[in-house]
């Protein structure tokens, strides 16, 4: 597939793994935002291509995991109490609420469907007339066009048994809260590709200069993540702290204006409430007043629910670079993705997902490349 | 979440900026997709597409850049990576 498979070269790989060998002389601890990213770098081996002094630690950037427990339970509400038919991205069904998760609610009769797109849930809201259709939008600033634009095309074609629950988190609030943290290990960041697709690159050159951080804007596939720590490694090992793009095929430094557009015309920033780590001022997205009749939060009295369960899972910790998946004593023993104690263990982007997948194989680094 | 992937335009439906759309062919697979955020794009194009919406055209300038760049670190040629960590058991 082009602009995937050339970037899987193997011989490219070792390349900047030896160009990154060759640059780092001290340690240093580098954070990759976006789940995709650690995914790619825990199936690919490319940290056990990296020098032992850089450790990757694995960031907040998976929407699955950072979404609320209380909203869990409030789709599940729809989905049970309100008769609707709740859609999703299939990760969210197994992700453990304060009660139940959404597959056990469609096993107790609950219409839970998995699309593909938001806009895939308008078409079925408008061949369903009769019942509620609601469409649990969790995601980045890379998922809010499609979630904006479904709500635009409801509004436009007067289909009024649509709404959206909204779980929308922003990166850069999420970083400065990492970076300002008293027990922050995080000297630099890779930061996650797509999402500057649709943002572009401006909100992070404050945060660079703030905190003295190197901010990478990195791709996805093995040599765009070795060419992002291998700038990051030059930086820090030079005293620098910018921002640069190593995504450029596909991130303009203005973003994309259309969709930003798009997005501002429904959605407006909130504070928002961080599983596992807590609420970030500033850093979510709410349905605008404008568009209150498409906001399944606004629609239906839902149960706010303060209780926190106790738990295990040291999601929070782990999301923001302070431990790794199996520093965590549950791992793979009672926390399994057949039965995950927190979200990272079930979620496709999850960090733990990645390390029970990939990370119990006998491979020889190279040889998966 | 935020995967997206490179998918060429192979026929372009529809004149309403709004409902513009495209079917998409993602290495056979071919799938319509909303051109409303990337109202720049023309048949032929790689779009990079997420969750049904193309969200960046790919621009192949800087694609053929980078690639070339990193291509030429030749004064690497030869350097092979030892094993930083043991093969796990």
């Amino acid at each position: 597939m082009k602009y995937v498979d050339e970037y899987r070269d193997a011989a490219l790989v070792r390349k900047l793994a030896a160009a990154i060998a060759r640059a780092t002389t001290r340690p240093w601890t580098i954070m990759e935002i976006c789940g995709g990213q650690t995914h790619a770098i825990v199936k690919y081996g490319l940290d056990d291509l990296l020098p032992k002094s850089i450790t990757l630690v694995h960031g907040p950037g998976c929407p699955v995991c950072v979404t609320s427990a209380d909203l869990i339970d409030q789709a599940v509400e729809l989905a049970l109490r309100h008769g609707a038919i709740l859609c999703s991205f299939g990760d969210m069904l197994r992700v453990p609420g304060n009660g139940i998760d959404l597959l056990t609610a469609k096993a107790r009769g609950a219409d839970v469907r998995i699309v593909y797109s938001p806009l895939d849930a308008v078409t079925l809201a408008r061949e369903n007339p009769a019942k509620q259709v609601v469409f649990f939008a969790v995601g980045f600033e890379t998922t809010a066009p499609a979630n904006a634009l479904s709500v635009l095309r409801a509004a436009r074609e007067e289909v009024k048994n649509f709404s959206i629950l909204t779980s929308h988190v922003l990166v850069p609030p999420a970083m400065r809260a990492i970076l300002g943290s008293p027990d922050n290990r995080v000297q630099g960041f890779l930061a996650a590709g797509h999402v500057c697709t649709i943002m572009g690159t401006a909100e992070y050159g404050p945060i660079a200069r703030e905190f003295g951080a190197p901010i990478i804007i990195t791709g996805f596939e093995p040599v765009d993540i070795l060419e992002g720590i291998l700038l990051c490694v030059q930086q820090l090992e030079s005293g620098r702290a910018e921002v640069e793009n190593a995504y450029a095929r596909a991130v303009r430094a203005e973003g994309n204006v259309h969709a930003r557009k798009i997005v501002e015309s429904v959605f407006e920033v909130c504070d928002r409430d961080w599983r596992g780590i807590g609420v970030i001022p500033q850093s979510g997205l709410a349905v605008r007043p404008a568009y209150a009749a498409f906001d399944a939060a606004r629609r239906f009295p839902l149960a706010v629910s303060c209780a926190s369960c106790a738990t295990e899972c040291i999601s929070g910790d782990i999301m923001r670079g302070i431990k790794k998946p199996h520093d965590c004593p549950a791992f793979g023993k009672r926390c399994t993705p057949e039965q995950p104690l927190g979200a990272p263990m079930v979620s496709s982007e999850g960090a733990c997902a990645a390390y029970y997948r990939y990370r119990s194989r006998a491979l020889e680094p190279a040889s998966r490349l | 979440m935020c995967l997206a992937v490179p998918g060429r335009i192979i026929e372009i439906i529809g004149d309403d900026p709004f409902l513009r759309a495209a079917k998409v062919s993602f290495a056979g697979v071919v799938k319509l997709i909303s051109l409303t955020c990337t109202p720049e794009a023309k048949l032929g194009d790689f779009v990079l597409v997420h969750v049904g919406v193309a969200i960046s055209v790919v621009d192949p300038q800087e694609a053929a850049q980078t690639f070339a760049y990193l291509q030429a670190m030749g004064e690497l040629d030869g350097l092979d990576v030892p094993p930083v960590h043991a093969p796990l058991p």
